[in-house]
C-alpha cells in the first residue's frame, strides 16, 4: 500500500516538475509574442499618425478630389478604433485587425497614385519627405510582421507538440493568429517616378 | 527508381543553391566595401573601404556598401534589411550599423538604417540622399561618385550619434601613440647626430633624414581618423575588425535611375 503511495507521489511530483518547466517555458514565448505584437501595433501607429500630415499637405497644395481624402480619413479611423491586446490575438481577431489596416494601405495607395496627377504636388519637398517617411513605415510593417509571425510560429509550435500541449489546454495558452500575405500588401503605397 | 532518387537530389541540390545565393555570404575577412558585381575599380574600392574602415573606427557606425548584379525576387528594399540582419551590421547594443546597396541591373539603390541610426539618418534624409545625391551622379555613369558623395553625405548626418567604444582607443591609444612618436623622434635625433658626429662625408645627405622628425607630427594630427597609417601598430594594420551584430527594422529609403 506504501509502495504504491510513493508510487503517486512520485508520478505526481514529476508530473508536477514538467508542467512547471513546460509552463515556464510558454510564459518566455507568450512575452516574446507580445513583444513582437507591440512592435506590429507601433508600426501601424506611425503610418496612423503620418496621415492628417499628408492629408493636409495635400489639400494644401493641390485642389484635389474630395472623394480620395475622404476615404483615407474614413479608412483611418476605422483602422485606429481597431485594437487588439496582446492577450486576445486570435486568428480572427489579427484577421480582423489585418482587413482594417490593408483598407487604409489600399484607400493610401490610391491617394499616392492619384498625386501623379499633380506634378506641383510632386515637387513639393514637404510631401516628399511625407512620402518616404511613409514608403519607410511600410517597410517597417513589413519587418515587424514578420517578426511577429516567426515569433508566433515558434510559440504555436511548442503549444501544440506533445506533451506540452496537455499543460498549455490546462493553463490557458491558446494557439495565435497570423498575419497572411493579402491583396493589401500588394496595395502598399509606392513610389513611382 | 535509383535515377529519379538522384535526379530527385540534383534538383533539391539547384534549388538550395539558388537560394542560398540569393543572400551572399558575409566576406571573410570582413569588408565594408562588397563589390560583387565588379563595378569599381581597385582603386576606388580600396579608397572607400579606407574611409568605411577609419569611419567605423572613430564612431563604430559600420557602414556597408555593397553592390549585387540584382536582387533577385526580393525587393531591394527587403534585401538590404535582410542583408543588414544576416551580416549583422552595427553594434549589437546600438544597432547603427547602415547599408548603401546597389543593384545595377536592376538599376536601384537603397539606403537602409539600423535602429539605431534611424533617428540620424530619418527616411526622408535618406530618400533626399538617394534622390538628390547619388541618383544625379549615377545618371551620369559616375557610379564611384555617386556613392563617395552618398556615403559622405551619410557621414556628416550619423556623426556624432555615436562615439567609438573606449575598447577601439585603448588598441590605438592617442598617448601611446604620443610616447611612441616621441621615443621615434628621439632615436632618430640620436641617430642623426652620432652619425653626424662620426663623419663628415655623410653629412649632407644625412640633412634629409631629419626629415622623419616632421612627419610623424603631421601623422599624429590624423589619428584619430585612421589607424592605417601606422599600420604595424597594435590595431591590427587598419583593417575593418568585422560586423558586430546589429539589426533592422524596415527604415531608410531608395530609388531607380
Amino acid at each position: 500500500m506504501s509502495k504504491g503511495l510513493i508510487g503517486v507521489i512520485a508520478v505526481v511530483l514529476i508530473f508536477g516538475f514538467f508542467g512547471c518547466s513546460t509552463y515556464n517555458g510558454l510564459v518566455g514565448k507568450d512575452e516574446a509574442v507580445n513583444e513582437a505584437w507591440s512592435k506590429v501595433q507601433s508600426q501601424y501607429q506611425r503610418r496612423a499618425d503620418l496621415i492628417p500630415n499628408l492629408v493636409n499637405t495635400v489639400k494644401g497644395a493641390a485642389d484635389f478630389e474630395k472623394s480620395t481624402l475622404q476615404s483615407v480619413i474614413e479608412a483611418r479611423a476605422k483602422a485606429t478604433s481597431m485594437n487588439i491586446n496582446a492577450d486576445q490575438l486570435t486568428p480572427e481577431n489579427i484577421q480582423k485587425f489585418q482587413q482594417a489596416q490593408d483598407q487604409l494601405g489600399g484607400s493610401l495607395s490610391r491617394l499616392l497614385v492619384a498625386v501623379e496627377r499633380y506634378p506641383d504636388l510632386k515637387a513639393n519637398q514637404n510631401f516628399r519627405d511625407l512620402q518616404a517617411q511613409l514608403e519607410g513605415t511600410e517597410n517597417r510593417i513589413a519587418v515587424a510582421r514578420n517578426d511577429f509571425n516567426t515569433v508566433v510560429k515558434g510559440y504555436n509550435q511548442s503549444v501544440r507538440t506533445f506533451p506540452a500541449n496537455l499543460f498549455a489546454g490546462m493553463f490557458g495558452f491558446p494557439q495565435k493568429g497570423y498575419f497572411e500575405a493579402s491583396q493589401g500588401a500588394q496595395n502598399a503605397p509606392t513610389v513611382t517616378f | 527508381m535509383k535515377k529519379r532518387l538522384s535526379s530527385l537530389l540534383i534538383f533539391l541540390w539547384t534549388v538550395s543553391g539558388v537560394l542560398a545565393q540569393e543572400i551572399p555570404a558575409p566576406p571573410n575577412p570582413p569588408r565594408l566595401l562588397n563589390d560583387f558585381a565588379q563595378q569599381l575599380n581597385v582603386g576606388e574600392r580600396a579608397e572607400l573601404e579606407r574611409k568605411l574602415v577609419a569611419y567605423n573606427d572613430s564612431t563604430s557606425n559600420q557602414i556597408l556598401v555593397v553592390i549585387v548584379p540584382t536582387t533577385g525576387p526580393y525587393e531591394i528594399a527587403d534585401y538590404a534589411f535582410k542583408l543588414g540582419r544576416e551580416w549583422g551590421v552595427g553594434q549589437k547594443d546600438k544597432n547603427n550599423g547602415l547599408v548603401i546597396l546597389w543593384a545595377p541591373k536592376d538599376r536601384k539603390v537603397y539606403i537602409a538604417t539600423g535602429y539605431g541610426l534611424e533617428g540620424a539618418i530619418p527616411d526622408a534624409i535618406a530618400k533626399r540622399i538617394v534622390s538628390d545625391v547619388i541618383i544625379p551622379e549615377f545618371k551620369n555613369d559616375r557610379y564611384f561618385q555617386g556613392l563617395n558623395r552618398g556615403v559622405d553625405e551619410i557621414m556628416k548626418y550619423a556623426s556624432g550619434e555615436y562615439k567609438a567604444e573606449p575598447r577601439d582607443r585603448d588598441d590605438g591609444s592617442p598617448s601611446g601613440a604620443l610616447v611612441f612618436i616621441i621615443v621615434f623622434v628621439i632615436i632618430i635625433i640620436i641617430i642623426s647626430r652620432s652619425k653626424g658626429g662620426g663623419g663628415g662625408r655623410g653629412g649632407r645627405g644625412f640633412r634629409g633624414g631629419v626629415g622623419p622628425v616632421i612627419f610623424p607630427y603631421d601623422t599624429y594630427s590624423g589619428w584619430g581618423r585612421s589607424s592605417g597609417n601606422w599600420g604595424g601598430g597594435s590595431s591590427g594594420g587598419g583593417g575593418f575588425g568585422g560586423f558586430g551584430g546589429g539589426s533592422f527594422g524596415g527604415g531608410g529609403a531608395g530609388g531607380n535611375y
